[in-house]
């Protein structure tokens, strides 16, 4: 019976009985979300445009995802995200793998890491303007430093887990740092730093894109100031929107992808 | 006894020698960077010597009324964190109440959590203006979406023989809540409030910073802008103590909530 609930869960065939409901409750509030919002638009309660109208709405998000420009605003956003994955990523994987292989480092350091992690990374970009300059330098550097605490602290705690016996085997093949890393620590580690990632991709999105919305002049963050500042509020919202389908859909991408999916599951 | 004395000697050398590398490593950094600025090879006008960052706190505190700032974004933090409570806990009870409800909406609730909400500041400008409400309403909204989560997680977590203890006591349902399931699921809840908590203080610094408007975070934004780099620097720093010293006292407070952990 167990097997047979793990199977319809893994396979994710929904049964029948359970799920109509349920789904019908979920198109229920998606309506009535749609129609109260519609409602408040044409009531004329709120200002002028603050709630504008869901076909409005539709046809700026039309607007946004046929207008070539906006690609080239997304692509700048995502090339910083990307490198700024990138360094946060490396430099948080190198720091975890030596906080996670020596007890001494861990205890040295790793309270300082798990202390600074949840500070407001916003508040040092004029710093990094100061050092990157106003250019993509110092968004990517914002995405950089808030990617790195929790890629660092997963990848040290996933060190911790690793089976000593697959350490002891890396040892007595007189495997080198490096076959040690990429053969036996990396593999062994796979789904914490994978889940390091997953977080380290949303905390690096939020950094990139407070900093654009903050002093750029390209890139999706700058796009929604820019809205705001004209009041363009139906082009703010179909931007939210877009934004908050691509955190959301890279998300579960990296989540499915590395497998996090499965472990919950068994 | 020698025995006793040198095991005791060694224990005290494993506990102290690891917090002597962190602390003289930050303290090898600072005199670092101190020196390579007076000699010239850091650019002083990029990066301000430690010495005059840590000569610019009194100043700051004085000149740039930190503590009524200080004072404002704590009172904007609680008041963001009584809505995360009041209406975070409520919508944990809620899911936990109607499974219908939860079976539908859980996962709605988790995409909020795991989305970059700080992004619609802009919007809460325009629906609430460039004032506290925004930077409270911005605390709320970050906070509210894991204290759902963790409420919902603490009650339906709630061990089976103590539902069962109330039900043989023929408790009414509002009992069964407060007497069973609520106490049971308390250190589950107070996890959730803290990373409520301190998603909504993250949030309101942040913000206070980007609208330039508020406590802490304005106190930043402003000095920059000046070009203040030595007040600026010593502003960061303050922040980032102030959110430390808030992570501990919540974590000191979790920990006390659950004992047994």
């Amino acid at each position: 019976m167990a097997e047979a609930g793990r199977l319809s869960a893994t396979t994710g065939r929904p049964r029948r009985g359970l799920l109509r409901p349920v789904t019908a409750l979920r198109v229920g509030i998606i309506v009535a979300v749609l129609a109260t919002w519609q409602l408040l638009s044409a009531s004329g309660l709120l200002y002028r445009d603050v709630v504008p109208s869901l076909a409005a709405i539709a046809v700026a998000l039309y607007a946004t995802l046929s207008d070539p420009t906006f690609y080239f605003h997304l692509a700048t956003t995502g090339y910083e995200i990307g490198i700024a994955l990138a360094i946060g990523g490396m430099s948080g994987l190198a720091v975890g793998i030596a906080l996670g292989a020596s007890k001494l480092m861990a205890k040295a350091y790793e309270a300082y890491l798990y202390y600074l992690g949840p500070t407001p990374k916003i508040i040092f970009f004029p710093v990094m303007i100061m050092w990157f300059g106003v250019g993509a330098g110092s968004k990517v550097a914002m995405g950089a430093v808030s990617c790195f605490f929790p890629i660092a602290l997963n990848v040290a705690a996933g060190m911790r887990e690793i089976d000593p016996v697959l350490i002891r085997v890396g040892a007595s093949f007189r495997a080198n740092t490096w076959q040690m890393v990429s053969k036996i620590y990396l593999p062994a580690m796979r789904y914490p730093v994978i889940n390091g990632l997953r977080i380290g991709l949303g905390v690096a999105l939020i950094g990139t894109l407070l900093a654009e919305t903050k002093l750029s002049n390209r890139g999706i963050g700058f796009l929604v100031i820019q809205a705001y500042s004209l009041f363009n509020m139906p082009q703010m919202y179909s931007l939210l929107i877009v934004l908050f389908v691509i955190s959301i859909g890279a998300n579960a991408l990296i989540g499915r992808l590395g497998g996090l999916r499965d472990i919950k599951q068994s | 006894m020698n025995g006793f004395a040198a095991s005791a000697r060694s224990g005290l050398l494993t506990r102290l020698l690891p917090a002597a590398l962190g602390i003289g490593s930050i303290v090898v950094l600072i005199g670092l960077v101190e020196a390579l600025i007076r000699l010239g090879l850091i650019n002083r006008f990029i990066v301000p010597m430690p010495s005059e960052i840590f000569l610019a706190f009194p100043r700051i505190v004085v000149e740039e009324n930190v503590l009524s700032r200080f004072t404002l974004t704590i009172s904007e933090a609680f008041s963001a964190s009584i809505l995360v409570a009041v209406f975070g806990i409520a919508g944990g009870v809620l899911l936990h109440r109607f499974t219908l409800l939860r079976q539908a909406t859980e996962t709605w609730v988790a995409a909020i959590a795991a989305a970059p909400l700080v992004l619609i500041y802009p919007l809460y400008l325009v629906i609430f203006g460039r004032s506290a409400t925004t930077i409270v309403m911005m605390g709320f909204t970050a906070g509210v979406a894991p204290t759902v989560l963790k409420t919902l997680e603490g009650l339906a977590g709630t061990r089976r023989v103590l539902i069962n203890v109330g039900r043989s006591f023929n408790l009414t349902p509002s009992q069964q809540f407060w007497k069973i399931l609520f106490p049971a699921a308390l250190p589950t809840i107070f996890v959730g409030l803290r990373l409520g908590l301190i998603f909504a203080l993250i949030n309101i610094v942040g913000v206070e910073f980007l609208i330039n408007f508020g406590g802490l975070g304005q106190l930043i934004n402003e000095l920059s802008e000046r070009y203040d780099l030595a007040g600026t620097y010593a502003a960061i720093c303050f922040v980032v103590l102030v959110s430390i010293c808030v992570f501990v006292l919540m974590e000191r407070l979790e920990r006390w909530l659950r004992p047994g952990d």
